[in-house]
């Protein structure tokens, strides 16, 4: 019973992760109808800017803070100048520019950074936390508190600033939106900036536990996609309750049934991926999609 | 494959040269160049999918490690010839195309570009799983196969005409399958899913036929690689190799067929000169070559190819109408 509960909680934090990364995702598609395949990339990208400014000598949370302010002013950046133009283009031409992204992060970490792997700092005590039997990471319950501080923020964000208020406008209906004096294009650059913030969170968060390395984001990014899907991509809840299952569910099955173990992870997200499309395109928080022919 | 005679004359003349090759280069620069008709195998399959039929996979890598992995264990366990294992892993690649296809027709657009882009991340792992078949990570070493019949070439020249043969057979069958009625039904799914299906075209059965035969191809590929570098291992089949086969199309020409050709002497030529900036430039180069083609040449190079020739035959046409008004113009 112990492992189970200690599987669960630490399902729970790798979920967390997840979560951050999906809420990345949905944030995008919501705003612009995208799934950005570079989201994981960026969020690598911006460890990498943490781990330089920590080398620089900054306090930990100092050069968190300066990571997530540079990360809203990248995607903001990345969204005027390479997504604007194919705004309206077919999905195979977005698709392909945010794979274009992808590797150019990539392989932009790798000759700046090199490919050798390095550690990254956790900010929370090496001493586990123990609750009678069981004995939880620090960082795992760490991870979960600034995922769910982030969550409170975004949720507050959108629910009582004018500022959320015109984003959730410009997403729902633009035309409109832009005849009240909201500038669109802008709003949308902004939900690309906050994307590429909330994976820059994730990222930091994942570093200590996979090292620092141009790749790290692979296997994590194809779990926000699953936790995304699960959840249904137009909405926030469903991207951090996805993220949570899939998490959970990932640790269970990687302990319990033995054929799958740790090698087929990764299989058993793209299981997940393709049961919960097929069988409910919309995930279990969205709203089944309409289309007028 | 085409009727005009002056393409005619020209797609001869690129046959004549690329059977001149082996007599002229190196072994080493021959090798690249197997690699590349390996390629354009491969960027034909998933043009066809991709550019003609409009579902975009980014897993296609995916089927090149299962025919390249189908004919390494073929050899590999029960020594079957390596000729046959060729068509025969063009065979399982079409079975299991045609099924991936079939949950695939409810995915659209994006979501299917989601399955397969999951699916190319798993398929290492997948591959490492299977130990006692594929072994491991270790991967499986083959043997390089001598020409047959006695023929006087050493067996990089033997690989350089087999991949050869396979091409112009593929480019072929391609031409001729695109060109018809298949052909049509495929491109009208792509550009109004209903209208053709009001048309009586069964968007099913194309769609997951299209899957199937864009497999079939890129499987024949993985298996001509597997006979050609006479070695399989998991991490060649990464998330990667599925992105060089989408710059591929993107480079040579999004529904065209001589543009896998283009494509793939873009990604088998482009990094060995990036090479020698840095590790990571091949990768930074095949990035911004993506984006910019999708703002600037959308159809890619063969798109490019197929304005200057129109262009000029209209400058041309225009020049005798010219000459005709002149000449009726002295006379009268």
């Amino acid at each position: 019973m112990d492992t189970f509960i200690q599987q669960v909680v630490s399902g729970l934090a790798t979920g967390s992760i997840y979560a951050a990364l999906a809420l990345a995702l949905v944030m995008i598609y919501e705003a612009t109808e995208v799934v950005n395949f570079a989201q994981g990339e960026m969020a690598m990208f911006a460890t990498y800017v943490c781990w330089a400014l920590l080398s620089a000598g900054l306090p930990y949370w100092g050069a968190f803070g300066a990571t997530l302010a540079l990360a809203l002013a990248g995607g903001l950046l990345i969204e005027r100048v390479v997504i604007q133009p194919v705004e309206n283009a077919p999905v195979l031409t977005i698709v392909i520019v945010t794979i274009g992204l992808l590797v150019i992060f990539n392989s932009l970490a790798g000759w700046i950074f090199s490919y050798v792997q390095k550690p990254f700092p956790s900010p929370f005590p090496k001493e586990p936390v123990r609750f009678g039997d069981i004995v939880i990471g620090a960082h795992d319950l760490g991870q979960i508190g600034v995922t769910l501080v982030v969550l409170a923020c975004i949720f507050a964000f959108f629910r009582f600033t004018p500022l959320g208020l015109a984003m959730r406008a410009a997403a729902q209906n633009p035309v409109s939106s832009r005849l009240v004096g909201i500038r669109v294009g802008w709003m949308l650059a902004l939900g690309w900036g906050l994307a590429a913030m909330f994976g820059a969170v994730a990222g930091m968060m994942i570093a200590p536990i996979v090292f620092l390395d141009p790749n790290m984001m692979g296997g994590i990014l194809i779990y926000a996609f699953a936790a995304a899907t699960l959840g249904g991509f137009r909405s926030p809840v469903g991207a951090v309750v996805g993220g949570l299952i899939v998490g959970v569910v990932e640790n269970l099955v990687g302990t319990y049934v033995r054929f799958i173990g740790t090698e087929l992870k990764l299989t058993v997200a793209l299981a997940l991926i393709i049961v919960v499309l097929l069988v409910k395109p919309s995930g279990l928080f969205g709203r089944a999609e309409v289309r007028r022919v | 494959m085409t009727t005009r005679p002056g393409a005619r004359v020209l797609v001869i003349a690129a046959v004549a040269i690329a059977c001149a090759l082996p007599f002229l280069l190196s072994n080493f620069r021959l090798f690249q160049f197997t690699q590349v008709y390996i390629y354009a195998v491969a960027l034909l399959g998933l043009n066809m999918l991709t550019g003609y039929n409009g579902q975009i996979s980014l897993g296609h890598g995916a089927f090149y490690a299962l025919g390249a992995y189908a004919a390494a264990i073929m050899m590999d366990q029960w020594h079957v010839p390596y000729g046959w294992t060729i068509p025969a892993a063009g065979g399982i690649c079409l079975v299991a195309g045609f099924l991936f296809g079939l949950p695939a027709l409810r995915l659209e657009g994006l979501y299917l570009a989601l399955a397969t882009f999951s699916l190319a991340l798993a398929t290492p792992q997948i591959l490492k799983y299977f130990e006692h078949w594929t072994g491991g990570s270790q991967g499986i070493v083959l043997t390089k196969p001598a020409a047959p019949l006695g023929l006087p070439l050493n067996p990089d020249q033997w690989l350089y005409f087999l991949a050869l043969a396979v091409l112009l057979a593929a480019f072929w069958l391609a031409a001729n399958l695109l060109r018809g009625r298949v052909g049509r039904a495929i491109v009208a799914l792509r550009d109004n899913h209903i209208a053709a299906r009001a048309m009586g075209v069964n968007g099913a059965l194309y769609k997951s036929l299209t899957f199937g035969v864009s497999a079939a191809y890129t499987g024949v590929a993985g298996a001509l690689s597997a006979v050609a570098i006479a070695y399989v291992a998991p991490d060649s089949f990464n998330v990667f190799l599925s992105i060089t086969l989408l710059i591929g199309i993107v480079v040579g020409g999004l529904g065209s067929i001589s543009g896998a050709l283009y494509g793939a002497l873009f990604i088998q030529f482009v990094p060995n000169w990036a090479q020698d900036i840095s590790k990571a430039a091949p990768w930074a180069i095949f990035g911004v070559f993506l984006i910019l083609f999708m703002y600037f040449m959308p159809y890619g190079i063969a798109g490019a190819v197929r304005r200057v020739a129109a262009r000029r035959a209209r400058s041309q046409r225009a020049g005798e109408a010219g000459d005709a008004a002149a000449s009726v113009r002295t006379t009268t």
